[in-house]
């Protein structure tokens, strides 16, 4: 049968491609978020966060531009097969991309909170975890760009390292709270910067999942064990 | 190649739900389904040219079992070979069984004309006989004798009802079925297919010369027929065959490519050329 990779139908790929530019531009700008969220924290820098707050916006729009896009797809192409595996991908994704701007909003707020007290402790564990989440964010965009499932697979897989590094500061912040109740305030902000971290991993797993449902057509959400491979 | 050699081609038969991946939700119940018909090792040739190429297939019984593929696929070669109107074309030729309830319809002893009144047909272009309406639909019966009227009375309005058109017709039964609409013309062939009890309705492009609100109307009459009739429906509309059917099987030059559940096909189909075919990445 003669096949190619594009459609004969040449406005719907247009609008594939366009769909594929504009979650890829999403997830950059929602790394970055991320990334300057933490420095806003690490570096004490109150004025970038109000910055990165402020972009949060641009983030909503995108959100609301996207479900639009695929929305639209839906509507007048009636797909099937990998694309309606693709769009309803993006629907998704660009939920979870959304929700981790938020979070990157979340770790702002915090600093700017704890940017107005002494510094409890020297930084270590949180940009360690913001790496590592960040890294899966990044990951799961590249495994949805290459439709590469391995990739996919181990950013599910590197969820469990934030699951642990998340664990240890709440240890740490619970024992600077037992030795001295004038740390409680800042010791609950830094364990929450952890748990927004851990939600960002968590974010970036559901989209390597959706990345796996989009190549092979399986979903392997909500298993306890994962498989070796897909 | 003889029938005995299935060499090619694929061996469908519908997946059940034991060998399918359990931690996927699956949005059939996979109740058991008995096989109506059962093609198996079908060639056909118009003269030398060989049109399909080992089809093995089952069709449920009380399922809607939809055919696509690109023009000259042989999906309509096929549904045509299910009542054995290819008979009517010259110099052809099947080799294979299709079994109807495990008889061969093409075996010799098999009653042609019983066989067509179990298996109806559906065609592209209505083809109401320039009659009334009531005489349309008792046509098949006439024909064998039955003369009674009021058991044609209560067929009429058992048939008409059943093809979602007696609400329509009622206070016209003796009105010319040439002036309905195409859409309404098109359920009174179906009534009068449905008039000498059929055990399968197949259908070559019921809807392609209908409006969307006629398609509709036949579309929903799909659905409830299928809980009295097995359905098997050509179609070039994948949406179509998608909206109606339980099961799908794909054709490509004469070959059955892909056979499975409907949901599963348009979603994530196993072989490439399927997934090319259904995305439109075809051509």
């Amino acid at each position: 049968m003669p096949t190619s990779a594009e459609h004969t139908d040449k406005r719907y790929e247009e609008e594939l491609k366009k769909l594929r530019e504009e979650i890829l531009y999403m997830g950059g700008l929602v790394e970055d978020q991320i990334q300057k969220a933490v420095k806003t924290l690490v570096d004490r820098d109150s004025d970038l966060a109000q910055v990165i707050i402020e972009r949060d916006h641009e983030v909503n729009r995108l959100d609301v531009e996207i479900d639009d896009i695929c929305i639209k797809l839906l509507a007048l192409h009636q797909p099937a097969g990998r694309d309606l595996r693709f769009i309803t991908t993006g629907l998704k994704i660009t939920t979870d991309l959304e929700r981790i701007g938020d979070m990157a909003v979340n770790i702002c707020e915090r600093a700017l909170e704890l940017n107005q007290e002494p510094q409890l402790k020297p930084y270590i564990d949180i940009p360690r975890m913001a790496r590592v989440s960040q890294r899966m964010i990044r990951e799961s965009l590249d495994a949805f760009v290459r439709e590469d499932t391995d990739l996919a697979l181990k950013v599910c897989k590197d969820d469990d390292e934030v699951d642990q590094l998340n664990a240890q500061i709440f240890r740490e912040t619970l024992t600077f709270m037992l030795e001295n109740a004038q740390t409680i305030s800042r010791a609950t902000k830094i364990a929450s910067v952890s748990k927004y971290l851990e939600r960002i991993a968590d974010h970036a797993t559901n989209i390597a999942e959706m990345v796996i449902f989009m190549v092979k057509g399986k979903s392997i959400r909500h298993m306890k064990v994962l498989p070796p491979a897909v | 190649m003889s029938a005995q050699e299935p060499t090619e081609g694929v061996t469908a038969s519908r997946p059940s739900m034991k060998a399918m991946d359990t931690s996927v939700i699956k949005a059939n119940s996979g109740e058991p389904v008995n096989n109506i018909f059962n093609v198996e090792n079908v060639d056909f040739y118009y003269g030398d040219k060989r049109a399909l190429k080992a089809i093995n297939l089952e069709i449920g019984e009380k399922k809607s079992t939809a055919f696509i593929g690109p023009s000259g696929c042989g999906k309509t070669t096929l549904l045509r070979c299910l009542n054995r109107m290819n008979d009517l074309v010259l110099n052809t030729r099947v080799t294979g069984q299709i079994k109807l309830d495990g008889k061969n319809i093409y075996d010799p002893a098999m009653d042609v004309i019983n066989l067509r009144r179990r298996v109806g047909m559906i065609f592209q272009k209505w083809n109401p006989f320039p009659k009334s309406i009531y005489e349309n639909i008792i046509y098949g019966l006439r024909i064998v004798g039955i003369n009674s009227r009021a058991y044609l009375d209560e067929i009429v309005e058992k048939s008409l009802r059943r093809a979602a058109l007696w609400d329509e017709v009622k206070d016209n039964l003796h009105k010319s079925a040439a002036d309905l609409s195409g859409g309404q013309q098109q359920r009174l062939c179906i009534a009068r297919a449905l008039a000498v009890e059929p055990e399968v309705l197949l259908m070559d492009e019921p809807c392609s010369a209908l409006d969307p609100i006629s398609t509709a109307k036949i579309e929903e009459l799909i659905h409830e027929l299928k809980d009295t009739f097995t359905i098997v429906i050509v179609t070039h509309n994948m949406q179509q065959a998608a909206r109606v059917s339980d099961y799908t099987a794909f054709f490509y030059l004469g070959e059955l490519i892909e056979f499975g559940e409907t949901g599963k096909l348009f979603t994530a189909p196993e072989k490439r050329q399927t997934e090319d075919y259904i995305t439109g990445r075809f051509g």
